[in-house]
């Protein structure tokens, strides 16, 4: 979700913008409209159906309708199709408007767009729709983020700071919530002269009340923090703490609920809490963690059906969440915990495309769940049947989460500090402090209780809701000034480096070898009889082949290689890089060249047109072998990439040329058969055929280095140049040749296609080791 | 082996120690240290590398030798009490105080600088203060096992200089080993709790 500055104008917008503003007002306007028109048709199919019998009796024959409106049929994908797509385009809209984005994040915006929606159907006179259904948030919208949270989540900081995150998370909310409760009931009960409806409440729902106000939501946490870039410490900090204290949370939640009847707890009550929160939290985990091994097992199956390996990963996954769920666990720890298990070993056996797969859905599920939580969130406050305001309690609540979540904070980390190599400062602590945002969650779980045991539900509801209003907005907007303001360190922008990497092993064997000497068995000593458990036993029963072996800085360097070659050739196009020996993932020795622009130095004129003839030969050669079209197996388009659209003009522009030599005129590029000819010749099916003139080969192959799917850009060039003629262009033109060039046109960029990945993110950090 | 002899370290010892390596509580480090596998250094004041390669765990790091050998001072095959807390000393806790402490003599060791040099001279053994390709390679071999060709690790070491070396000389002087290390958190990383 960063920010890209499109146009830089202040004061005007441009004709893309305003076009942009004018479709979202269309669609909002539509959605509102559609719900007036779905009243209105349900009465008119009702007519029609009384119609129908007498006709059948009377054989009457009326006009065949030849359009027909019949919205019922469709309504319920409809109006989801609906809410997503605005969704969809309110993102859009957010970014090509930078001005407002920098300021405002875009949670905020989002929820004002929730306002407005609410607010038009309102007007059109029609109900709300229920959008914010518990089940539709906890079942459907909440898992996408947790588990991209959870895939991606950095293990090492993690694993680092557990103990402090622990602290935070149970102890943290524990204290919220009971100084929220307590004080909330004090506060009811002063002023007895004067009888309020207030002093019905009893202690027990405000307790209640104040454990479910007193989790920090990890949506809006990741919505806000995404957007300030702020150092991975206090990140880790404050997400994981949002993570884990869910399992509080549920624990919290039935249990005041469970004796919200019987009106009293007992001290066998808090014990049997006590483990119940140990049941909860360690039964997620351990729920998560074997569905993660069981994915990860089945990925290592996987090698023949690659396109079905993504499905595993999510289905598994979601399996975890709603077992935990169904048991009462912790919902979001079982996910976390299967994403974490499975990663490692899922991303060692599956293949290059398929990991792409996974990355690309979960950010784009995730990305749209978020957005959709505000905008419901927006809708779900103009519904005014749930509203019932009530200063005091509003205003108390307000000021004694920020209370109550500073004290926690400054309490918890002058004990925590003591315990901690690196201190967490006061600017870390005001961060920490600050960062403590409610979200849905805490609504959800507030639309969930019970009317009858909760009479106040309703000030419950508008209670929270205030409270997240006040985070989200107030603090949402604050907090990236104030980062600023206190110079907070950020996050640093660039890869680990190889030479990281291997360092950083390094000190983690001579610490632990240290730690054995000393005889205290610390941090490392533990990690290093993990780590060496993993490689000698699961290891090998959850990778396929070789991999297995694989030591971790091995895998790294690979996919160091992978990448800087695909930046290559992406930055290169047409042009190979200059270095004459062999560019392949087993054997670099790049020599001399270290800034990649020097590789992409100058050319003699004679290398560059070998290199182009090269291609030629052999990308058209492996033309020839066709396979029938299967829609199931995945191969590159070429013409759908957008590296490949900025060649598209010089492409046609050839074709016109090209014409005049055929004699059979080529069909346009993205015509059915030029596609079809073109996903028909599956990349992976290359292979070498030995030619007459010993044109040097080339392979191009994915996925895994190892694996007969390694890239492995071998170029042997033999010394056979051939005369060269305007070199300006990608390509060459000679007369009889023609009408092949194009076609290994297409087939020079099916390569490139293949080797592209435009993550979303340069520097989303997925090398990490199991256990770096 | 040394003496059995039941030589406890005197006062003035202990106060050198303190000074010298800033460890506070240096003088219940025998408390701390007589769990260690090593006998029982408050009695045998002197060890000798096969007290070291006694325990079992350094047998399997891939590190091994080369922590034992930093025990040792230069040429020597025995190391005193003192000189043991000395190099532990690296791997105290950086405290704030001490960032502020201007008065300091000399730099503390368990200064950042000095953790990293007491690292770099892990690999750099031939103390020519330049880590050269070939003493890279060794280290890579050591913790990277016996199933991987040398062709890569070859290629591994020479992109790992590459990235590194900003003067040419195709190795990495110690100005360049702190430079690549500047993201990481050294002071977290090379720090043992309990030595305070």
């Amino acid at each position: 979700m960063c920010t890209r500055t499109f146009w830089s104008s202040p004061g005007r917008t441009s004709p893309a913008e305003t076009g942009l503003l004018l479709v979202l007002v269309l669609v909002l306007l539509e959605g509102s409209v559609l719900h007036a028109v779905a009243g209105a048709s349900s009465s008119a199919a009702d007519v029609t159906n009384h119609h129908a019998p007498t006709n059948e009796s009377g054989h009457q024959k009326k006009p065949f309708p030849v359009l027909d409106l019949n919205y019922e049929h469709v309504q319920t994908p409809f109006e989801i199709s609906l809410w997503v797509l605005l969704a969809s385009l309110m993102k859009l809209g957010f970014h090509l408007i930078p001005r407002v984005s920098n300021i405002v994040p875009e949670s905020c915006l989002l929820i004002v767009v929730g306002l407005l929606v609410g607010g038009l159907i309102r007007l059109a006179g029609e109900e709300v729709p229920p959008v914010m259904n518990a089940e539709v948030f906890f079942l459907c919208l909440l898992p996408p983020i947790i588990l991209d949270a959870g895939y991606f989540l950095p293990i090492r900081p993690f694993m680092e700071n557990l103990g402090t995150i622990l602290m935070f998370a149970v102890v943290g909310t524990l204290w919220n919530a009971f100084f929220i409760g307590g004080l909330l009931f004090a506060v009811c009960q002063i002023n007895p002269g004067y009888p309020l409806e207030l002093h019905q409440l009893e202690l027990l729902p405000c307790l209640l009340f104040g454990s479910i106000i007193s989790a920090v939501d990890p949506v809006a946490v990741l919505a806000v923090f995404e957007e300030i870039h702020i150092n991975e410490l206090l990140h880790i900090l404050v997400f994981g703490e949002s993570l884990l204290n869910d399992a509080v949370t549920v624990v919290l939640y039935h249990l005041f609920e469970e004796y919200a009847g019987a009106g009293t707890v007992t001290v066998l009550d808090g014990f049997l809490g006590i483990m119940s929160f140990l049941v909860v939290a360690l039964g997620g985990v351990l729920v998560g963690a074997i569905y993660g091994l069981l994915a990860a097992f089945t990925s290592r199956f996987t090698s023949h059906m690659r396109v079905i390996e993504p499905l595993f990963v999510f289905v598994y996954s979601y399996m975890a969440y709603l077992s935990a769920e169904m048991f009462h666990l912790s919902g979001i720890m079982a996910l976390i915990a299967c994403g974490a298990v499975m990663k490692p070993y899922v991303e060692a056996n599956i293949s290059h495309k398929s990991h792409t797969t996974i990355k690309y859905f979960l950010k784009m599920w995730s990305s749209v769940s978020e957005t959709l939580i505000f905008i419901f969130l927006g809708v779900a406050t103009v519904d005014g049947k749930h509203h019932s305001w009530n200063w005091v309690f509003v205003t108390a609540t307000v000021i004694l989460c920020l209370v109550a979540r500073v004290m926690g904070v400054v309490g918890l980390t002058y004990i925590i500090n003591k315990f901690r190599i690196v201190k967490l400062t006061t600017k870390d602590q005001f961060i920490i402090a600050y960062g403590g945002l409610r979200g849905a969650i805490a609504f959800s779980l507030g639309f969930l209780l019970d009317e009858v045991h909760f009479p106040k539900k309703d000030m419950f509801l508008t209670a929270i809701i205030t409270v997240i209003f006040f985070t989200v907005f107030v603090q949402g907007m604050t907090i990236k000034p104030l980062v600023e303001l206190l110079a907070v360190k950020k996050k640093q922008e660039a890869k680990r480096s190889i030479n990281e990497e291997i360092h950083t092993q390094f000190l983690d064997h001579l610490l632990t070898g240290i730690e054995d000497i000393c005889g205290h068995y610390g941090h490392h000593h533990w990690k290093d009889k993990l780590n060496r458990f993993n490689k000698k036993y699961v290891k090998r029963c959850l990778i396929a082949g070789d991999r297995c072996e694989e030591p971790q800085l091995i895998a790294f360097y690979h996919k160091m290689e992978m990448k800087q070659a695909i930046e290559l050739v992406e930055k290169g196009g047409a042009k190979m890089p200059a270095i004459p020996s062999t560019v392949s993932m087993q054997n670099i020795q790049p020599k001399k060249a270290v800034p990649q622009e020097r590789m992409l130095g100058q050319l003699s004129k004679g290398k560059e047109e070998e290199i182009r003839n090269i291609l030629r030969t052999n990308l058209q050669r492996t033309r020839q072998r066709l396979h029938s079209y299967n829609r199931h197996t995945l191969v590159a388009d070429p013409f759908e990439d957008g590296v490949i659209l900025r060649k598209k003009n010089v492409m046609e522009k050839k074709i016109k040329e090209m014409n005049n030599y055929l004699t059979v005129p080529a069909a346009p590029p993205d015509s059915p058969t030029m596609c079809r000819a073109r996903l028909a010749s599956d990349p992976q099916a290359y292979s070498m055929k030995p030619t007459a003139d010993d044109v040097p080969t080339i392979h191009v192959d994915l996925a895994s280095p190892q694996s007969p799917d390694s890239v492995n850009l071998v170029d042997e060039l033999k010394k056979k140049s051939e005369p060269t003629s305007d070199a300006d262009e990608g390509l060459v033109m000679r007369a009889p040749s023609q009408n092949r060039s194009e076609e290994s046109d297409r087939e020079q960029q099916k390569l490139m296609r293949c080797l592209s990945d435009p993550g979303p993110n340069a520097d989303e950090d997925e090398d990490e080791p199991f256990l770096p | 082996m040394g003496s059995r002899a039941s030589t406890l370290l005197r006062e003035e010892e202990i106060e050198e120690i303190k000074k010298e390596t800033g460890c506070k509580l240096c003088q219940n480090a025998p408390l701390y240290l007589s769990q260690t596998s090593i006998t029982n250094p408050v009695f045998n004041s002197v060890f000798s590398r096969e007290d070291f390669q006694r325990i079992p765990e350094l047998a399997i790091n891939p590190l091994g030798d080369r922590i034992i050998n930093a025990f040792f001072p230069e040429g020597e095959d025995q190391v005193n009490f003192r000189g043991f807390m000395r190099t532990l000393a690296h791997f105290r806790p950086i405290e704030d105080n001490e960032k502020n402490k201007n008065a300091a003599p000399s730099e503390p060791l368990n200064s950042r600088t000095n953790k990293l040099l007491f690292a770099f001279r892990l690999y750099d053994l031939d103390r020519d203060d330049k880590i050269s390709r070939d003493e890279l390679l060794q280290v890579l071999r050591m913790m990277v096992g016996v199933n991987i060709s040398d062709e890569q690790l070859g290629s591994i070491a020479d992109r790992t200089i590459q990235e590194a070396d900003t003067n040419g000389d195709n190795s990495i002087s110690f100005n360049e080993f702190m430079k690549v290390l500047e993201k990481v958190d050294v002071e977290q990383k090379m720090s043992i709790r309990f030595l305070h």
